[in-house]
Order: structure tokens, then C-alpha cells, then sequence
């Protein structure tokens, strides 16, 4: 870490790219584990492509990005928590929603990149970087928004953190002992979407979902406690930001996205080797009755008093 | 591309006889190929999309769709067929999620869901980078993600046919015992369905008919030929044979129409065939719910008018 401390004194561009996503890792590896706890990761996924078609939609019709951005990703979030309502078949109904906003995103790329071919093609480019993120391209005064908005995140989510978990491991007896189940999940959904947003501005909107997913699933294979899980998923996805950025520093033809991801991916995968060489020292070892099962550790049940 | 051939089509607009246009339209060859491939992958997207909605495997046929993209990119990248990219990419996706035990229904699914999330953001990174070394020749890359239509040879037209015939001839071969073992897993085991082989062989035709369609519609817009025509039809009908004729027709209607109108306009293809899809599943849940009023309002006062239309509807 002496050597990444080094680049990122050395060039201003990289401290708004190490401070920045160091935030934005913290945000969606805390919001990550939540997501992978509750089984939406495919509302993730959706999320992911609400934001460069909002993205998008805003540079089409010459506003600030970010207005498209986070105004598209919360009223999809809330219209999520709308539809989760009648929770049967959301499956589809999410999928059916997001492929026509694909579809809405494929026409403002058409319509921005139309409109701003006299300048010389940077349509395309804008697009391509929504879709796969510019991590080492944001300016100072993004990058400070950009802390401000996960540490707001991060903030929130961990003040809810404790009943979040709890009414989505036993809905039934939370809603019994007064936790405001439903308030809950929508305030989570649009949790969701302004880290989407946030996260679309580093990793890129097509990428956000390894940074929801990788990290949370390799935190859920490691540790069975709640709220350990929670922090390992966050230091996981920081430590993966950190070794990506590093690595595209080094190697310029590897983009900033794929090294954050390949990391992040490397480190869930070790995670299988590492559960499953564990589990066959608990099979053969003396005593080794902690072994967890095959589908990953089980979630112990919280302790209430 | 395709959106200049467009731009030029347009200046000659629509005339006032419809069937003049349609013949104008047809008169020029590569609209004719765009019909034919967008026939092939209506049908095909529209059969196995209605598994996969009955599944409920939405995500996954979405990651299966979208990792096309860094197989075609990374084709592009060698110089070898981005026809062979395309399929490698999904089958190798679909192969390493089938390595995930598949967990009974329920909140367990989680650690699946997590690994085909990360599947998918680390082949789009794969793709990205890709498309980084090939030396960011742009107007590729979203030709790979939203598609080309209306660049479609004759040689590719014959070749997403054959294709085609040999996913579908799998179906037929897979369709019955799949479905007994999706609607009633255990029942389905206890029997001798070998269930864990079924799902596996699934992946695989869904990874195959994943990069077939997205050769047409680009590797973002594929999923909405998978989803909606098969979620339309799943909401007006339960019997399985009704459905898929019906998924299959609506998946036509769709691709058709947004050809025909994407002709006349400067707008993208893409974007007609998913608010098509949209449209159609949107008027399919209207009708269910219309009708599961009716029944509801003919439950309430069982005249024997109404019990008819009761035994009509719940036919």
C-alpha cells in the first residue's frame, strides 16, 4: 500500500479516484450484503440499466447528468417497492420493466449520439462511458459529491442496519415486535438506487452489479454473522477498488472497470476454494462440527432478547 | 449504421397507400433479411423465453444475454468469427452457473443470485477490456450492445436458421420432461426425471438462444425478446401448448411491427421491439385482471349466467 499511497500523491487525478471510490466501495459493499441477503440482486441488475438510461435521457435532452441519473434510479426503486407489493411473479414484471428501459436507453444513445455528431463523435464515447464507467476521468468537485453522497449512504444504511436485517430474516416476527417491515423495504429500495447512481460514476452502469454482488457474496461465504458480514463485504469491495485502480495505474491498457472487477471476482472465487478446503478439514478433522453446508453458511438467527 | 440507412428511408416517409409502402419496403433486400432473421429470433426467443419465465429465470437469461458481449468483443479482438465469440461467451456463462448447486426455492437462492451477478459485471469488464485492447474502435462496441438489424447477410440469415432448428429440435426433446420437473420438482425427482441434467441442459439451450438473438438485437436487447412475448402469454393462459403458440406469435407481431415502423423512423430498432414487447405484456395483464374481476364478481352472486362465464373464463 506504500506504492499506491505514492501514486496517489503523485497525481491529483488519482487522488479523486482513490477518494472517491474508496467511498463508493464502502457504500455498495454495505448496501451488497444487504442486497444478497434479501435475493434482490436481479433488482440490482435492473437498477444498473434504469441508470444509463437515465443518465443518458439527461445528456438527450441537455441537463446534468446526474439529475438523470439519480432522478431515474430512485423512481425505479420506489416503483420496485410499488410492484414488490404483490410479490408474486416480480420476477418477471422486474424483468419486463427493465428490458423496455433498456430499449428507452438504446433511443436517447440514438438520439444523443444524432444530436451531437457535429462535434466531432463524443456521443459514443459519453455513452461508452456510461455504460463502463470513468473512474480516473472525475473531476475534484465530482469526486467530492460523489463522497459526500455514499457517506451519506454508508450512514443511513448502517443506522438501519439492525432492524433491515432482522425484517428480512424473520419478516413475520419483526413485524410482530413493531419493525416497519414495508417502510423498510422501500427505504432500502431506494437506498439501492442512489448507490446505483453513485456507483454507475466509477465502475460504470453495466459493472455496478459486480460491485453489489461480488464482494457481499464472498463476505456471505466467509463469516455466518450478520454483522461481521457486513463489514468484511464493505473492506472486501474497498480492497478491491484499491488493488484494481492500483493495477490499472500500472498496466494502461487494462481499463480502471476491469481491474476493480477481476479483483473482486478473484477474491469471491478464492472464497469457494478457501469454504470448500475448510469444509474438508471439518469432515475429516477431530471435532469439526462447524463445517457449514454445502449452499454456503446458513444465517445464524439474530439474537433478540 | 443503421441509423443513416434509416435517416435516408425517411426522407421518403410513408405514403398514403399502406401497401405501397410494404412494397417499397420489401423491395429492398436487406429489409427482407432483417423479416427473415427477425422471424428466426422472434421464434426462438419466444420458445425458450416462455421456459425461462416459467423457470423464473429472468436473471439468468439476462446474464446469459449479456455475456455474449465480451465473447464477441473478444473475437473481434483475435480476428477470429464474432459469430463463434458470441456463442462461446454464453455457453461458457452458462456452464459456470450451472457449477452452482441450484438451491430449493426460496431466501437460500441468494448466494446463486450473487454468483451469476458477479458473473455477468466481471464479463462485461472482461468485454470493456476487450474493447480496450482492440484499440476502442467505438461504433463496434454499441454495434455489439444494441445491434444491427439491418446489416444482415444472406450467409447469416441461413446460419441463425440452422441454428435455430437445432436449439428447438433440443427443446422438443427436453420441453416435456422439463416442464413436468419445473412445475413439479419433486414429484418429478421421485419419478426418475433426472432433474439436475435438465437444468443444465436448460443453461445450455438458453445460453445458445441468448447469442443467436443477439447477433440481431445486440447483447442488451436480446432479453426483451426472451421476457416479454413469453410473460404476455403467461398471463393469458396456463396450458403450456396455447402458450407457446402464443408467446411465438406475439414474439412475430412484435418484431415485425417495430421492422415496418423502425423503417419509416430515425429511431433505433431496439427501441420499438422493447416498447412493443411492453405494450403487448402490459395489455396481457390488463386482460387478466379484467377477467379475474369478472370471475371474482360472478363467484360473488352464483347466478347461472354467471357460473357460465365462470367455467368460461377458468377453462
Amino acid at each position: 500500500m506504500t506504492t499506491a499511497a505514492f501514486f496517489v500523491l503523485a497525481h491529483p487525478f488519482l487522488t479523486s479516484a482513490f477518494g472517491a471510490g474508496t467511498a463508493i466501495a464502502v457504500a455498495s459493499g454495505l448496501v451488497g450484503y444487504v442486497v444478497v441477503l434479501r435475493g434482490q440482486v436481479f433488482a440490482g441488475d435492473a437498477l444498473s440499466h434504469v441508470a444509463f438510461t437515465g443518465a443518458l435521457a439527461a445528456l438527450a435532452f441537455g441537463v446534468d447528468l446526474r439529475l438523470g441519473l439519480y432522478g431515474g434510479c430512485v423512481a425505479f426503486a420506489l416503483l420496485l417497492a410499488v410492484l414488490g407489493r404483490r410479490s408474486e411473479a416480480d420476477d418477471t414484471v422486474v424483468g419486463s420493466v427493465f428490458a423496455w428501459v433498456l430499449g428507452l436507453g438504446a433511443l436517447f444513445l440514438s438520439l444523443f449520439t444524432t444530436s451531437s455528431s457535429g462535434t466531432g463523435g463524443s456521443g459514443g464515447t459519453t455513452g461508452v462511458s456510461v455504460l463502463f464507467g470513468s473512474i480516473l476521468g472525475l473531476s475534484g468537485s465530482q469526486a467530492r459529491t460523489d463522497v459526500v453522497v455514499s457517506a451519506a449512504v454508508a450512514v443511513v444504511l448502517v443506522a438501519v442496519a439492525r432492524p433491515l436485517v432482522f425484517a428480512t430474516l424473520d419478516p413475520a416476527v419483526a413485524r410482530s415486535r413493531g419493525v416497519p417491515v414495508r417502510a423498510l423495504s422501500t427505504a432500502f429500495l431506494v437506498l439501492l438506487g442512489v448507490t446505483a447512481g453513485v456507483a454507475t460514476q466509477a465502475v460504470g452502469a453495466l459493472l455496478l452489479l459486480g460491485l453489489l454482488a461480488a464482494p457481499a457474496g464472498a463476505a456471505h461465504r466467509l463469516t455466518a454473522r450478520p454483522f461481521r458480514a457486513l463489514w468484511l463485504s464493505a473492506a472486501i469491495a474497498v480492497g478491491s477498488m484499491w488493488a484494481g485502480l492500483t493495477v490499472a495505474y500500472l498496466v494502461p491498457s487494462v481499463p480502471p472497470s476491469f481491474g476493480i472487477l477481476g479483483v473482486a471476482t478473484a477474491v469471491y472465487l478464492s472464497t469457494f476454494a478457501w469454504t470448500s478446503r475448510r469444509r474438508r478439514l471439518g469432515a475429516t478433522g477431530a471435532g469439526g462440527g462447524a463445517a457449514p453446508d454445502r449452499a454456503g453458511p446458513s444465517v445464524s438467527p439474530l439474537v433478540t432478547p | 449504421m443503421s441509423a443513416s440507412v434509416g435517416r435516408i428511408v425517411a426522407l421518403a416517409g410513408p405514403g398514403a397507400n399502406p401497401v405501397d409502402d410494404v412494397r417499397r419496403m420489401l423491395a429492398l433486400h436487406f429489409m427482407v433479411n432483417a423479416f427473415r432473421a427477425g422471424a428466426v429470433v422472434a421464434v426462438l426467443g419466444a420458445v425458450i423465453g416462455w421456459y425461462m419465465v416459467l423457470r423464473r429465470q429472468s436473471f439468468v437469461g439476462h446474464t446469459l444475454a449479456v455475456v455474449s458481449f465480451p465473447g464477441a468483443a473478444a473475437a473481434l479482438w483475435l480476428g477470429v468469427s464474432v459469430t463463434a465469440g458470441y456463442f462461446a461467451g454464453s455457453i461458457v456463462a452458462a456452464l459456470v452457473i450451472a457449477l452452482v448447486p441450484r438451491s430449493p426455492a426460496g431466501r437460500a437462492g441468494s448466494q446463486e443470485s450473487a454468483v451469476i451477478g458477479t458473473v455477468q459485471a466481471f464479463a462485461l469488464a472482461t468485454g470493456a477490456l476487450f474493447v480496450s485492447l482492440y484499440g476502442g474502435f467505438l461504433d463496434s462496441v454499441t454495434g455489439l450492445l444494441f445491434g444491427s438489424f439491418l446489416g444482415v447477410s444472406d450467409g447469416q440469415v441461413v446460419a441463425l436458421a440452422v441454428v435455430a432448428v437445432v436449439v428447438l429440435a433440443a427443446m422438443a426433446v427436453l420441453g416435456r420432461p422439463l416442464f413436468f420437473a419445473t412445475v413439479d420438482r419433486n414429484v418429478a425427482v421421485a419419478r426418475g426425471v433426472p432433474e439436475r441434467v435438465l437444468s443444465v441442459a436448460f443453461l445450455l439451450v438458453l445460453g445458445c438462444t441468448a447469442a443467436e438473438v443477439s447477433q440481431i438485437t445486440g447483447a442488451l436487447l436480446v432479453f426483451a425478446l426472451l421476457v416479454m412475448p413469453a410473460a404476455a402469454a403467461q398471463q393469458l393462459t396456463a396450458r403450456p401448448v396455447l402458450g407457446l403458440a402464443l408467446a411465438v406469435a406475439l414474439g412475430l407481431a412484435v418484431v415485425w411491427s417495430a421492422l415496418g415502423v423502425a423503417f419509416y423512423s430515425t429511431w433505433p430498432v431496439g427501441f420499438f421491439v422493447s416498447t412493443f414487447g411492453f405494450a403487448a405484456y402490459l395489455a396481457a395483464m390488463a386482460v387478466r385482471l379484467v377477467r379475474a374481476r369478472t370471475r371474482r364478481s360472478a363467484e360473488r352472486e352464483p347466478g347461472p349466467a354467471a357460473v357460465g362465464a365462470a367455467g368460461m373464463v377458468g377453462a
